[in-house]
């Protein structure tokens, strides 16, 4: 690896209180201080955040697509899960 | 090989159906070619395209302006930025993007490869360079790479602002002082033909297109773009009472689409093999600002290491 | 000369003088720093850096309009934030000898930026409080991104200090070169006896910024020049190096060659 290639971070911003941290993009920093501080210039240039999380982009472990269907498929059919699977009568309000 | 086969036509039928493509899902190995030479050529032409606009900062005539420029020269930065950030998903380093950038073998926007002698030039590249960047952006928030559509989405939200601001300085100076309207015609007479050169050679002349369009990395052809540019752009420079510099252009009534006249190729090539007037020093400034920035990155890097093994030691020592 | 002057420079000012000069150390601070910072757009170390150093750059850009603004509503008449910037000569500009340097290389800008955000940080700080309520108002509104600012550049020195050798004797070297010209910002003017207390004379904040510097250079493995070595002076009586000569000829080439003009 080149001796002045930085590492390259995962950018999550949290846009207000109440909502999730959204993956925004990456970038590149020399360690994880910095990339929270370039975190904030680049991604927040018009105050679309009030929290970050930065992380390392070799540190994420993910599903592979492969695997997609093993992994998804038998939630497709796990309708019960979803609200409209069961049968309430209309006047039975707030539901 | 017969799976190969299989799997690239899956493949299109996936993407025919409108289904965008993720970093990790299987893709044609010439699909991952394109995509990371034209969305690093993209990021390259943010990048560069922010050394004829920083050459006016320092000289912006009004504190007002000078802020805007700088506010649109860093947005510019953080556009590349996104975009390299959307290449780095299939696979290539942004290290090996920028050395393929500073041997010429990457290519980046030729419009950033003319001079801006003029501070109208500030307008004239808000309005029509930017101007013909949105036309082509626009289409990319739909391509079919997922990182990329993102981006580009990112990336029109936040230039909306660029082409106002560009047509805005125009605008002053066209209806401003005799000297300053000048300055608004002349910047025009110079920068139009190269605008209309940035949406690349006419279809017939556009062989990557064609495979381009059905993979929905692009979705308009280089001529439809053109025109569509050229028939929004006209009116709003006959607003500013700005002529175009083309004899041939007249509005057909049976196309609904201006005529315009022959755009010089010859130029269009030469400009993009190394022979417009600024591709030296674009390239030139580029790489001595990563030269002299090589031992800030290098000692950046080799506090992080000493500050890590610093927390290691402290940790292990708790 | 009359009796208010000595070796060429005003000696005694009313209150209303007092108050425009001032603004004017504030204002001129803020916008010749924005402009040198400006110039690294394109040209900083990895894209990442370009976009903050234009970041802090917009900041002393934007104050420096607020103090120009607010200067301009107190001398009424045809003054604009822009006749100020654009149509005072070198030797009414009031801004300290240092944020006039040459950018240099990155550890030049760093360090400049460095003694200049420390100094910046305890004086908005304090000024915050100040009785009139014009600069309370701009110091509240600043004070965040100067904060900001302070802990950015901090962070640069003890990176580059504690990184290689290579940087080490770099950004120690522009430690000891910056040096003559920073003492100028804790220099003692005559505006600060007419003025009330809550306009920070700047002086006060020596030692808060010495103590700030230490805490910095220690962390970045850097020795600090003498505290009482020599220091050039001037800027705050518009006596200034060459550099300041060409960065406004460059900053107001254009409203200069056509005065008429509206941009």
């Amino acid at each position: 690896m080149n001796k002045n290639h930085w590492k390259l971070y995962e950018v999550f911003v949290r846009s207000k209180n109440g909502l999730a941290h959204k993956h925004v993009g990456s970038l590149h920093a020399a360690d994880a201080d910095m990339a929270i501080k370039n975190a904030r210039d680049v991604y927040t240039r018009r105050s679309e955040g009030i929290s970050i999380w930065v992380v390392p982009s070799d540190q994420i472990t993910a599903s592979s697509p492969d695997e997609k269907e093993p992994l998804f498929a038998p939630s497709d059919d796990k309708v019960y899960r979803h609200p409209t699977f069961y049968d309430i009568p209309d006047d039975v309000e707030h539901m | 090989m017969g799976t190969n086969i299989s799997l690239e036509e899956k493949f299109q039928a996936y993407v025919d159906a409108e289904n965008k493509v993720e970093p990790k899902d299987w893709m044609p190995e010439k699909y991952r070619k394109t995509l990371v030479r034209q969305i690093s050529q993209h990021a390259h032409s943010e990048i560069i395209g922010m050394q004829p606009e920083a050459n006016w900062i320092t000289r912006a005539p009004s504190l007002r302006a000078k802020l805007i420029l700088l506010a649109k020269v860093q947005d510019e930065a953080g556009h590349g930025l996104y975009l390299y950030s959307a290449a780095e998903t299939l696979g290539t380093s942004r290290d090996q993007m920028i050395a393929d950038l500073q041997s010429g073998k990457a290519k980046y926007s030729s419009i950033f490869n003319y001079p801006t002698p003029s501070w109208a030039d500030m307008g004239t590249i808000g309005w029509l360079v930017d101007g013909a960047a949105i036309q082509n952006q626009v289409m990319l928030t739909r391509t079919s790479y997922g990182p990329y559509a993102r981006a580009m989405v990112k990336i029109c939200k936040e230039e909306s602002f660029h082409q106002r601001q560009g047509y805005e300085v125009v605008m002053k100076l066209a209806q401003g002082t005799p000297e300053q309207k000048k300055m608004a015609q002349e910047s025009l007479n110079r920068w139009w033909w190269p605008s209309l050169m940035m949406f690349g050679p006419s279809d017939d002349n556009s062989p990557n297109s064609e495979q381009s369009m059905r993979w929905k990395i692009k979705r308009k052809s280089n001529d439809t773009l053109r025109q569509e540019f050229i028939d929004k752009t006209v009116p709003q420079a006959h607003y500013l009472g700005l002529t175009i510099p083309d004899p041939d252009l007249k509005w057909n009534d049976e196309r609904g689409s201006y005529d315009f006249g022959e755009i010089n190729w010859d130029e269009f090539y030469n400009v993009i093999q190394g022979n417009g007037p600024c591709n030296k020093d674009r390239i030139t400034h580029h790489v001595k600002a990563h030269e002299e920035g090589a031992w800030v990155r290098e000692a950046a890097l080799a506090y992080a290491e000493k500050e890590a093994k610093r927390k290691e030691n402290r940790t292990s020592a708790a | 000369m009359g009796g208010g002057w000595l070796n060429g420079v005003k000696r005694d000012f009313t209150k209303e003088e007092a108050l425009e000069e001032y603004l004017f150390f504030l204002a001129d601070d803020a916008l010749i720093l924005g402009q040198q910072l400006s110039k690294w757009c394109s040209a900083g170390p990895v894209l990442e850096q370009d976009i903050a150093i234009i970041n802090t750059a917009l900041d002393h850009i934007g104050r420096a309009r607020l103090l120009y603004q607010h200067l301009a509503e107190i001398k009424g008449g045809a003054t604009t934030e822009d006749s100020l910037a654009y149509f005072r000569d070198h030797m009414d500009f009031r801004n300290a000898l240092l944020v006039e340097q040459p950018n240099g290389h990155w550890g030049d800008s760093i360090v400049r930026s460095f003694f200049i955000d420390t100094f910046n940080f305890y004086l908005y700080d304090a000024l915050r409080n100040c009785t009139y309520a014009p600069i309370a108002e701009i110091a509240e509104k600043s004070i965040k991104e100067i904060a900001y600012h302070a802990q950015w550049s901090a962070e640069w020195v003890v990176r580059l200090g504690d990184g290689t050798e290579e940087s080490h004797g770099k950004v120690q070297k522009s430690i000891d070169d910056l040096w003559m010209w920073a003492g100028e910002l804790f220099e003692s003017a005559p505006v600060f006896e007419v003025l009330d207390p809550s306009f920070v004379a700047f002086p006060t904040l020596k030692s808060a910024w010495l103590n700030k510097v230490d805490e910095v250079l220690q962390m970045a493995t850097l020795a600090r020049p003498e505290d009482d070595a020599w220091a050039q002076t001037g800027g705050r009586y518009g006596i200034h190096s060459a550099h300041l000569g060409y960065i406004l000829a460059e900053m107001q080439s254009l409203p200069r060659t056509y005065p008429d003009a509206t941009w």
